[in-house]
Formats: structure tokens, sequence, C-alpha cells
């Protein structure tokens, strides 16, 4: 700790310091501490119920932390409503696509534009050239380019996590969250998703929550492994993998 | 690029829709009826008021309000007021123990206008009123409840408590409110006599003409952003909100919108039918407007008036026949609605009619062209 504290705090985006939430005198998260750094890919893996979520929930505001602080580029996000979040610069994927089915994939991305946020706002929008560049842009990359007039609950799984990951990027987040972003994937879409994940992270710090190992070491820059609301590990994924620990929580199930 | 811009608020089908309403309220209906039926119409457009509210607030936002009644009649009470302040000059009330105010004042033994009362003398301050009295009050429901997350079910049956309430409130304060009985015996608008037919046309187009105010409102909201980020929230309520949007701010904007709506209709009710009473506030009204609406068929504006006319048609009809059995029939009429046709009349339409009609219209063109084709040919070789 006395380590950690030396350091001087700017260098990191996020700081997550003694973090701690309780459902009902459950800790889901427990004492919990990292720090992100700028530009880095940081995963977060860990068994089934480590908590991996809660701190991604914790983190952009969906659950109110029981103690300890969440600091963003010097804000304290704990004391901040979601949209506020949202406007400090944080985005967010959920686990299961959360997209509007029933709008079109490019309806879809002019709501996550930043432009309009309030009521008046939205009702005086106007859908300008600047906006359509926007979405145009973010439809490429995301490889939905041809389908933005399409209704959005028509997409294929993969193509609906694609969306939901444009929506984020449109956003121009310096923290992007994703939960399991390539969950229930083919082989040829997770290739693609890690290609457009590489990408994307360019300029702007990561945090991603995956399952898939093969996918993980594609990316990571840093590894922490979660167990029972506690940091088990943290480091390479080499080091990681090699950690005793980390074996035993892995293989002891 | 070009299909992408949001055109204008009114593209060419809606304009349509707009068009053929219009000529049905504004030309079919006052020829085809004799005043005391268009009479019965103008009252049904004031319930359509409340359902094209409903269509914004539950169809669009997810917000099912049960207590609609609660707006209509604090618009009708505030238009209701000023009138029998009118009506309670001291000429007109000298048998009175105080002659001057309201006539269930004096049988109730008040020996003075309220202060609440007071201000209502005074027209611009009535109309002003019957805007903002149910907004506002819209307002503090809307930030009470949706500040603090409650929605879904237990926003429809809060709303209906308060329905409730202020029925009770409005039963129980006799000398204040006409009790039961409501506001009663209104007769004239600033000196004009509203109870003449003259009157109740003049009433009917102003209220027609009203009815496509809020309509063209209606139809900006759903056109603008705000319209899809409705949608998008009551598809995903937590998606819109990790895209920056406050959530609730949107759902009181649209809960005031809807009461602002049936405010005006409530107002232009107390307007034709000449009376204001707490039927009309409760629990039973505030259901009714939400079959209307249901039957319209909740996503669609023009839809909702279309149900409100034909709903209270049937009610007309058929509580003069078999008035015990109305209603059951209103029950089953709303239970068959939500499980066959979840978007109404209008979905009806959209599903089965609208096809056939763009078949139509497809084998018209086809058989003009094939018609126009040869006689030209022809022309040529003469």
């Amino acid at each position: 700790m006395s380590v950690m504290n030396q350091t001087p705090k700017k260098e990191f985006v996020l700081a997550v310091e003694g973090l701690t939430v309780s459902f009902d005198g459950f800790k889901a998260v427990n004492d919990l501490s990292f720090y992100v750094e700028e530009d880095e890919i940081r995963v977060i893996i860990g068994p089934n119920g480590a908590g991996k979520t809660t701190v991604l929930d914790l983190i952009c505001g969906k659950t109110k932390a029981t103690g300890g602080s969440i600091t963003f580029r010097g804000k304290e996000l704990t004391k901040m409503s979601e949209h506020e979040i949202v406007h400090a610069g944080i985005g967010r994927k959920f686990q299961n696509p959360s997209i509007y089915e029933d709008l079109t994939v490019f309806e879809n991305l002019e709501i996550s534009f930043p432009r309009g946020h309030s009521v008046l706002g939205a009702l005086a929008f106007k859908r300008d050239a600047e906006v359509i560049a926007a979405i145009q842009e973010v439809a490429d990359e995301i490889f939905l380019s041809e389908h933005l007039n399409k209704t959005a609950g028509l997409l294929s799984h993969g193509q609906k996590q694609w969306l939901e990951i444009g929506m984020l990027l449109i956003q121009k987040p310096d923290l992007l969250m994703l939960d399991e972003p390539v969950a229930g994937m083919s082989v040829a879409e997770r290739k693609q998703t890690a290609e457009l994940l590489n990408r994307i992270t360019k300029g702007r710090s990561v945090i991603v929550i995956e399952h898939d190992m093969q996918f993980v070491e594609d990316i990571a820059h840093r590894v922490t492994v979660m167990h029972q609301g506690k940091t088990l590990s943290e480091g390479s994924m080499e080091r990681v993998q090699n950690d005793p620990k980390v074996i035993e929580v892995y293989l002891g199930h | 690029m070009n299909k992408f811009s949001l055109g204008n608020i009114l593209p060419r089908q809606d304009a349509m829709y707009f068009a053929v309403l219009a000529v049905l309220i504004v030309i079919v209906l006052p020829l085809s009826l004799d005043i005391f039926r268009l009479n019965l119409v103008g009252k049904y457009l004031t319930y359509a008021f409340v359902a094209v509210g409903l269509v914004l607030c539950w169809g669009y936002g997810g917000i099912l309000s049960l207590g609609q009644g609660i707006f209509f009649g604090l618009g009708g009470y505030c238009m209701a007021m000023f009138l029998k302040l009118e009506a309670s000059d001291p000429e007109s009330t000298k048998i009175q123990s105080t002659p001057g105010i309201p006539d269930f004042m004096d049988w109730n033994q008040l020996t003075s206008l309220p202060w609440f009362w007071e201000p209502f003398n005074s027209f611009p301050f009535a109309i002003l009123a019957v805007l903002v009295v149910p907004t506002i009050f819209a307002y503090i429901i809307g930030v009470a409840m949706f500040k603090r997350r409650v929605g879904g079910v237990y926003f429809a049956i809060i709303t209906q408590a308060i329905a409730s309430i202020l029925t009770i409130l409005i039963i129980g304060q006799q000398g204040y409110t006409g009790g039961v009985n409501g506001i009663t015996d209104l007769r004239t608008l600033l000196g004009w006599d509203i109870r003449t037919d003259s009157a109740k046309y003049i009433l009917y187009f102003v209220n027609a003409a009203l009815l496509f105010a809020c309509l063209f409102v209606a139809q900006y909201v759903r056109k603008s952003k705000l319209g899809r980020i409705l949608l998008a929230m009551r598809e995903r309520e937590d998606r819109v909100r990790f895209s920056g949007y406050d959530v609730s701010n949107f759902k009181i904007f649209v809960f005031c919108i809807g009461a602002t709506f049936s405010a005006i209709g409530g107002a232009m009710f107390t307007l034709q039918v000449g009376f204001m009473s707490p039927s009309f506030v409760g629990i039973v009204p505030s259901i009714e407007m939400v079959i209307f609406c249901a039957v319209g068929g909740r996503m669609s504006i023009i839809g909702a008036v279309y149900g409100t006319l034909i709903v209270n048609w049937a009610r007309t009809t058929f509580s003069e026949s078999f008035p015990e059995l109305w209603l059951f029939a209103m029950g089953a009429l709303f239970i068959a609605v939500v499980m066959v046709l979840p978007n109404g009349l209008a979905g009806l339409y959209k599903n089965y009619v609208e096809p056939r009609l763009v078949l139509l219209g497809g084998k018209l063109k086809q058989q003009w062209a094939s018609r126009t084709t040869p006689v030209s040919v022809s022309g040529g070789q003469e």
C-alpha cells in the first residue's frame, strides 16, 4: 500500500482504492484496489462470481459502493450519477448486447452521439452533416456500414455486440469498459473483434472482462485476476498464468 | 446521404392521415350530425386529448399512467371555476344569504370567496391555470417518482391512488369544490352564452383546432430525437442512462406533456358540456382513457383519436340499450385489444389495410399505364 501511495496518481486514468460493496452482508467486492494507466488495456479475469461485473457496475455508477473510492482523472466517481460518469468520459458495454432493437442501426448510433442530451437538446436535435459523418465513420469501423437502415433487432448476435461497441465509440470515451465482448461470437467474428479492439483502443484506456484466454492473450497489456471480490494476482499474462495462486483457483474447482 | 436527413416533421404519409382526420372532424361530422350529436362528438374529442398524451407517455415512453383523469379534471375545474364565478354575479345570486359567491358555497354556509378562488375572476389567469396547474402537479409527481426510479406497475398504481385521493378530496370539500355534484350551471364565457347552438358549433371547432395543435406537438415530439430516446428508454433504460442521458428528466417531460394535453381537453370539456364533476377525475375515467388509447393504438397519435371516437360512440349506442352491460363490454374490449391487437386499430390498419391499399394503388397505376401507352402509340400511327 505504501508503495502505491508514493506513486503520483496523475499517471493513472483510473484509480480504484479500497473499493467495497456489500449486498445484505455479502461482500461482492471486498477492499479491491487497482490502477489503470493511460492507453492501457487491462483485462479482468476470474471464476464466476468473483465480482468482475460488479466492479464495472461500481465504476459506471450502476451500483453504489459501500466503501472506498474510484477516481477517474481526479474526479471521484462514487458520488456521481450514471449520466455524469458518462459525460466524464467513461463508456460501458454490457454483457448481453444491450441495443435498441426497435430502432435502426443508424438511430442506435445517433442516440449515442454526444450531443443533445438534455430534454430541450433532444427536442432541438438536428441530424446534420457532422452527425451523419460521425455515424458513417463508426459504422465503417464496426463493420456495419451496409446495415445502417436495418432494424437493430434483425442483426446477428455478433453484429449486435459490434453495434454496442460502436455506440460507445461514438461517445469518444477516454475509458472503455467491455463486459465479455466476444461472448457468443463465432471464431471469425472473434478475430474481427480482436482486430477491432486493437484498432479502437489507440489513445484510450480499456478495461475488458473476458473468459476466452486466447482472446485475453491477444489483447491484454496487463491482467488482473479476481477471486471472491479481491485481487488474486496482477501483472502480465505470462506472470499471471504461472502464479500458483491463480492455478489453484482455476484448477482447484 | 439524403435518406438520413430528418426531412420535415410531417412525412407525406403522416400528412395524409392528418388530412383524413381533419376532413372527418371539420367537414364530415359537422355536416352529417345535428348539433346535439355533434356536441357529443365534441365531448368525446376532449377525451382524445388525453389519449394522444397517453400515446406519448405510455406508447412511446412506456409510462402507464392510470391517473390521467387527475389532469383532465384539474384543467376542467380551473375552467369551471372561472365560468362559475362569472355566473355568480351579485345580480343573479341575490336570493342567496351571501350574494356574489357560487351557489354551492352559499349552501355550505361559506360567507366569502375562498382565497384560492379569488384569482379565477380573471380570464387570463384561468387560462394560464388550466395549462400550468396540472402541468406543475404532473411535474411534482414526476420528480417524486422518476427521480427515485419508481416505474412500471408501481407508477400505475400510485397514479391511480392519486386520482382516487383527488376525487375524495373534491367530494369531501363540498363548500370549496361543489362536492359530488361538481361545478354546475355554467352559463357564459366573458358574457358570451355558451349554451346556445351557435356557441356549441364554435366551441366544437375551437376544440378541433386545439386538438390538432396538440397532435402537431405530439407529432413533433415523436419525430424528434426525443421520440426515439423515449422508444429506446422503453426498451433499455440502462443503456440510455449509460449513453449519458438523465432518463428521469425525459420521463418527467413526457408525463408533463401528457398532463398539459389532458388539461386542455378537460377545459374544453367544461366549456362544451357546461359542467365539471369529480366523476371525470377518478379511477374509472382514468382507466377508460387508457382503453381509448389502447383501442386506437398506443403507438399512433391519430389512432388514439379514432379509438376515442369509436369506443365512445359504441358506449353511447350500447349504453342506451344495455346500460348495465356496458362496463363488462368495455373490460372485455380492453382485454381483447391487449391480447389480440397490441397495437390497436392503428396496428390493424398498418398490417392489413395499408398493404392492400398499396397493392391496389400499384394495380391502378399499372392499369392506367397500360391503357395510356397503346393510345399514344395508336395516336402516333394516325
